[in-house]
């Protein structure tokens, strides 16, 4: 027996020809299967390649970028969305500094595409240099944020609350603007538009939905009849119908059912239709949750003198949600390519403004594949990098490991 | 924790939905009737009824004055308009909403708030165009709107015809049509939810052909499809179709049949009610005709003043009392809006007159009723 | 000694439990019902007020609308009932050849994910990450707007053998169709298939019991070939004809049809779900117990017998249930025909209440049939679920 110290060790990794043989070429099946492969691989790549920098007129995309990110907001306040992406990039690199786990891939994600897009070589009238140095300042801004997030004195419900106070200020003050105040002039939600009203419905959506959602997963494991019926009623409901159904009883019914004084802004009429949407399916993933928590925790809370609002609260919620922070976060993917289906009640997000980028000037008309290729591409950006954070998130929870 | 057992849930199930359903019930019976309002100055509001089988519809008054408080109070006039029509309501490369719509919008604006730039536009699609009035959501809707009986029954006040239009057909000029005859089961565009859609069904049925439907959603995805050929005819009011037209890549290889077949007088309307908001709205519409009647333009209101003519001097408010007193508008708020967008003619030609940044479409119809057109209005005195 | 003094103290009403929970149940039901009834009556105050009636008779008035395309004869004379009909009809084609179609393709895909060659496994990697992180209607748009439409025109169509026509109106092929006589033979077909499923099951269920071959694959086969031999010679021959489309004027008239804005919702919609299910399908044939297939190779059974007889009977358990979700979700996207110009059931439902004005009906009807329908989709394919299931003791 000749032990050797040589070959005791790890496999050397496998050279190319026989890497090609191993995967590729195994058997009769498989060298057919890539054979074929390959030449369709070849055939459309080539066709795409062409197609993109040859025969396609990309016009449409690159006179008005600015068209794409806020839609028809005047070019003059531009400062008030450019300040609130600020603010908002900021917080999220404190949410980085203080719930490291969780945030990381995302927040890194978001400085790297921030400055991306500062830098690409554009050359319109629309770009000015003002609009590239605000997107640039935004890892500066991320990695701050960091390093604050990271001093012990901010914790996190500080975070939580600023989020809190910056989204009010946001969304209640700086966009739309108030009548009496001069440098603050009044932009009303028809003229927002683009990836900034995807973003507001999409994350609103969630956030406004996340509370319904438990409490409608509580009421459905609720022992009082009328609650426990209610909520049954509505979760089915709003899961078995499609959500344009949904959008179009806000948006056209929803009217017969108030006085007939109030009027409400057609933006929150979205919003409050995926909220409600959200809702549904929110209080699904909860109720799995729900479902986890052994009973044991339940009588030992019990056990110890907890009323049964303590119990909720204390034990069974936050372990509930904890297990379904997975979830929920696909849900708010799904969510956010949901938002494309605002167009069919006629307001402007990323798909909306697409549609009429092609009326800009006749000769845009016939240029759909590129603009909505185009959109297609920014969607599948941030869905991939928030799957991928999601799956960062689920690793650092731990879900799924005993 | 207690366990209830089946039955006792099916009881107390039972009895909440009993519960609910006599009290619906009750609601239904008891449902209140609307209390009449009364503000300051009433007039009467008329009901109107239209005969549409087993229906009678009658439209939510909104009193007299509240409109014009509402505006002034908000400080700009909203309007419901197009984003995606060349020529009438469209977005220019900043963003800014401008057409002929969005002008009559502004008009008004600069009549009532003395600055045209204080309208807020709001784009609506053309199912909305019924319930945004009936709702008051906006104070006029400048559309490209056809106005018809139903419609003013049911939707709202339709103020003054500013363009004549009819339904035409776009086809390509080698298709070898040039009547309805040879349209006999061809592909046909349109969009959905218009009148147009049902004067083509009809026209057809009346005619006897038939045609295959190709139904889009918005109007512009209807012309890309045309364009593409995948349909041999696209349909609307002949303006929009000139609008387009001048919009494609080879518009000489398409013409508008002579073939008309419905009229289409396009026309701004208000919510019901208010009539004091619907004369305003009128007496703007017919001071930007007279404007052009009396060779008054945006550049020469000034000058015009001193003018000679005392139907012109009345127009401008110098003197005489146009009905601004009762309309509680400044004497010179005429002068204002023709000052701001111009008189009928300016405006026409601005988007599609020969020098037009639309298209050029000829009047035709849109001509002074004194040049042979139907653009009439009555005097401003 | 134990006393039990205080196990007769009075515990004040706030505190006891039974008197809180009767006071949850009166308060959250008057809330709830509260809430109804303030909804109820305004509803009731508005639509009077807008003379907006709430009947079902308008379904018999005439629709004046067009429809692009049916399947049951309609024209713009016929009554709203029709229209609806016909709308519903679209929304289950759609559903019913989209459910067939991405399970058949999310299956393939999701088998190739797993494959054991590199460069397969990839490109359906590349598929599914594609089709998952864009919104469906962004595809739809693509599909319809990108490719279909750019078909050539109807003069250049693609030809192919068959005649088949491809080109931007649609895809055209001959189709055969029953003459008069040909009933004899419909219904000698109909006979046939039930036959030949019913010997399949019979003559498989005899084997298993009773040990010996009954040749079932064989037996079945020769009635569906025999059936339908003896129905065209009993119909006289012909019973049926080649319908070729022909191009007439400005359109190809005959044959059987596929309008582009059809098949735009249908490769969108399969392409897009079958994304999902790959990874259902991934997710289930992972799920099954390495044991398993390790055992099946040493019995000495080949890849595919491996594959087709122990690996997907038992994925098929936790495939089940997400498959379940999908397919509901395929039905219910596809209300987003609209956009593309193809009128199932929600557009049809959106031009009655614009062409009508009666919102409030229509749209009832409307949500309640996608409630219908999913819950006849989920309720079918439970049963089937619950077979499936393992049977735990």
């Amino acid at each position: 027996m000749r032990a050797t110290a040589e070959s005791i060790g790890p496999p050397a990794p496998p050279r190319p020809v026989e890497w090609v043989r191993k995967n590729l070429f195994n058997d009769w099946f498989n060298a057919l299967l890539t054979i074929v492969s390959l030449g369709f691989l070849y055939f459309a790549l080539v066709a795409i390649v062409r197609w993109a920098l040859v025969t396609a007129d990309w016009r449409p995309v690159t006179v008005s970028p600015l068209l794409f990110l806020v839609g028809q907001y005047p070019r003059d306040q531009l400062w008030r969305p450019g300040f609130s992406l600020l603010l908002s990039t900021f917080l999220i690199g404190m949410s980085w500094g203080v719930w490291e786990r969780y945030v990381k891939a995302f927040a890194i994600f978001l400085g790297i595409l921030l400055g991306v897009l500062a830098l690409i070589p554009l050359e319109t009238p629309t770009i000015t240099f003002a609009v590239r140095a605000v997107f640039l300042v935004n890892p500066l801004l991320i990695y701050l944020g960091y390093r604050i997030g990271r001093l012990g004195a901010v914790k996190g419900r500080h975070v939580a609350m600023f989020w809190l106070i910056a989204s009010v200020l946001m969304v209640l003050v700086l966009l739309p603007g108030y009548k009496n105040i001069p440098a603050l002039t009044e932009v009303p939600t028809s003229a927002w538009g683009g990836l900034m009203v995807t973003l507001l419905l999409a994350v609103g959506g969630i956030v406004l939905s996340f509370p319904i959602g438990v409490l409608l997963a509580l009421g459905r494991r609720s022992s009082l009849p009328v609650v426990k019926i209610s909520s049954i009623l509505f979760i089915e409901v709003v899961r078995g119908v499609p959500l344009v159904t949904i959008l179009f009883m806000f948006s056209v019914i929803l009217a017969l059912f108030m006085p007939a004084e109030s009027r409400i802004d057609r933006l929150i009429r979205a919003l409050m239709a995926m909220v409600f949407f959200s809702a549904a399916y929110t209080a699904e993933n909860v109720r799995g949750g729900l479902q986890a928590i052994p009973l044991g925790q339940v009588d030992a809370a019990k056990a110890v003198g907890l009323t049964n609002f303590h119990v909720t609260t204390l034990i069974v919620l936050p372990q509930a949600l904890r297990m379904v922070i997975p979830a929920i976060v696909g849900q708010f993917i799904s969510l956010f390519k949901d938002t494309t289906l605002v167009v069919i009640v006629g307001i402007n997000d990323l798909l909306g403004i697409g549609g009429a980028v092609l009326n800009l000037s006749p000769e845009f008309v016939r240029l759909n594949m590129e603009v909505y290729l185009f959109i297609a591409v920014i969607f599948w950006i941030f869905s991939y990098f928030m799957s991928y954070a999601s799956l960062q998130l689920e690793k650092a929870l731990g879900v799924g490991e005993r | 924790m207690t366990n209830l057992s089946k039955e006792e849930n099916m009881r107390k199930l039972f009895s909440a939905m009993t519960a609910v359903v006599v009290l619906s019930l009750l609601a239904a019976a008891c449902a209140p009737q609307p209390a009449p309002t009364v503000a300051p100055k009433v007039i009467e509001t008329v009901v109107v009824t239209v005969e549409v089988p087993g229906e009678t519809v009658i439209t939510k008054p909104e009193a007299y004055g509240t409109i014009l408080a509402r505006v002034r109070e908000r400080g700009k006039v909203v309007c419901g308009v197009h984003t995606e029509l060349l020529g009438f309501g469209y977005l220019d490369a900043n963003g800014r909403n401008i057409g002929f719509d969005i002008d009559l919008c502004r008009a008004v604006a600069a009549a009532v708030l003395g600055d045209p730039e204080a309208i807020e536009t709001v784009p609506i699609t053309a199912a909305d165009r019924g319930p945004v009035l009936q709702t008051g959501e906006v104070d006029m809707v400048t559309r490209n709107m056809t106005w018809t009986s139903k419609r003013d029954a049911e939707w709202g006040n339709f103020t003054w015809i500013m363009f004549y239009d009819g339904q035409g057909f776009l086809v390509g000029k080698d298709s070898g049509i040039q009547t309805l005859q040879d349209m006999d089961g061809a592909s046909v565009c349109v969009t959905s939810g218009t009148t147009t859609e049902k004067n083509l069904a009809s026209a057809f049925a009346d005619a006897g052909l038939t045609y295959e439907a190709v139904i889009f959603e918005k109007t512009s995805e209807v012309y890309s499809a045309y364009e593409e050929g995948r349909c041999d005819v696209a349909t609307s009011d002949k303006s929009q179709l000139a609008a387009v037209r001048a919009g494609f890549a080879a518009p000489a290889d398409h013409v508008i049949l002579d073939l008309t077949i419905s009229k289409e007088p396009l026309t701004p309307a208000v919510p019901t009610g208010d009539d004091q908001w619907f004369d305003i709205v009128k007496v703007v519409m017919w001071a930007l005709i007279n404007a052009e009647e009396y060779g008054v333009t945006s550049a020469n209101v000034e000058e015009m003043k001193g003018s000679a003519d005392a139907g012109v001097r009345t127009l401008l408010g110098v003197e005489g009392d146009w009905g601004y007193t009762t309309l509680g508008l400044d004497a010179d708020a005429l002068a204002k809006a023709i000052t701001a967008v111009g008189n009928y003619g300016e405006i026409y030609d601005r988007y599609f007159g020969p020098e037009g940044i639309a298209f050029t479409f000829d009047r035709g119809l849109n001509e002074l009723w004194s040049n042979g057109g139907m653009i009439y209005a009555p005097p401003i005195k | 000694m134990v006393t039990t003094e205080h196990l007769r103290e009075r515990i004040p009403f706030w505190r006891d439990e039974r008197v809180l929970r009767a006071a949850a149940q009166i308060i959250s039901a008057l809330v709830i019902i509260g809430f109804i009834y303030w909804m109820v009556v305004n509803f009731f105050e508005i639509t009077q007020q807008r003379g907006m009636s709430l009947s079902y008779g308008f379904l018999k008035e005439p629709a004046g609308f067009p429809i692009a395309e049916s399947y049951v004869p309609y024209d713009p004379t016929m009554s709203f009932g029709r229209a609806f009909l016909v709308g519903l009809i679209n929304t289950l084609l759609v559903s019913v050849f989209g459910i067939v179609f991405s399970t058949l393709l999310g299956f393939v895909v999701g088998l190739a994910r797993l494959s054991s060659n590199w460069l397969v496994s990839r490109i359906a990697l590349a598929f599914i990450e594609f089709h998952r992180n864009i919104p469906l209607l962004v595809l739809l748009f693509l599909w319809y707007f990108g490719i279909f439409t750019r078909l050539p025109r109807v003069k250049e169509s693609i030809t192919l053998p068959g005649p088949i026509y491809i080109n931007q109106r649609g895809l055209y092929l001959a189709w055969p169709r029953l003459t008069e006589s040909g009933s004899i033979f419909l219904i000698s077909v109909v006979i046939g298939v039930i036959l030949a499923v019913t010997a399949w099951i019979v003559l498989r269920r005899i084997r298993e019991v009773r040990g010996r071959e009954t040749y079932f694959g064989w037996v079945s086969l020769g009635i569906l070939i025999l059936m339908p031999a003896i129905g065209w010679f009993g119909s006289g021959g012909a019973p049926l004809w080649v319908d070729v489309p022909v191009l007439q004027g400005f359109n190809f008239k005959g044959g059987l049809r596929l309008t582009p804005e059809f098949a735009a919702l249908l490769v969108g919609l399969t392409t897009y779900t079958a994304a999902f299910i790959a990874e259902v399908v991934r997710a289930g044939i992972q799920a099954v117990q390495k044991g398993q297939v390790e055992a099946a190779r040493a019995v000495g059974l080949r890849n595919n017998q491996v594959l087709g007889l122990i690996v997907i009977p038992q994925a098929l358990r936790v495939v089940i249930p997400p498959l379940i979700s999908q397919y509901l979700n395929l039905t219910k996207n596809s209300s987003l025909a609209l956009t593309i110009g193809f009128q199932e059931l929600f557009a049809v439902g959106k031009i009655a209440i614009n062409q009508a004005g009666r919102a409030v009906p229509v749209f009832l009807m409307v949500m309640a049939t996608y409630l219908a329908l999913s819950l006849f989709t989920s309720l079918v394919l439970n049963i089937y679920n619950r077979r499936v299931q393992f049977i735990e003791r």
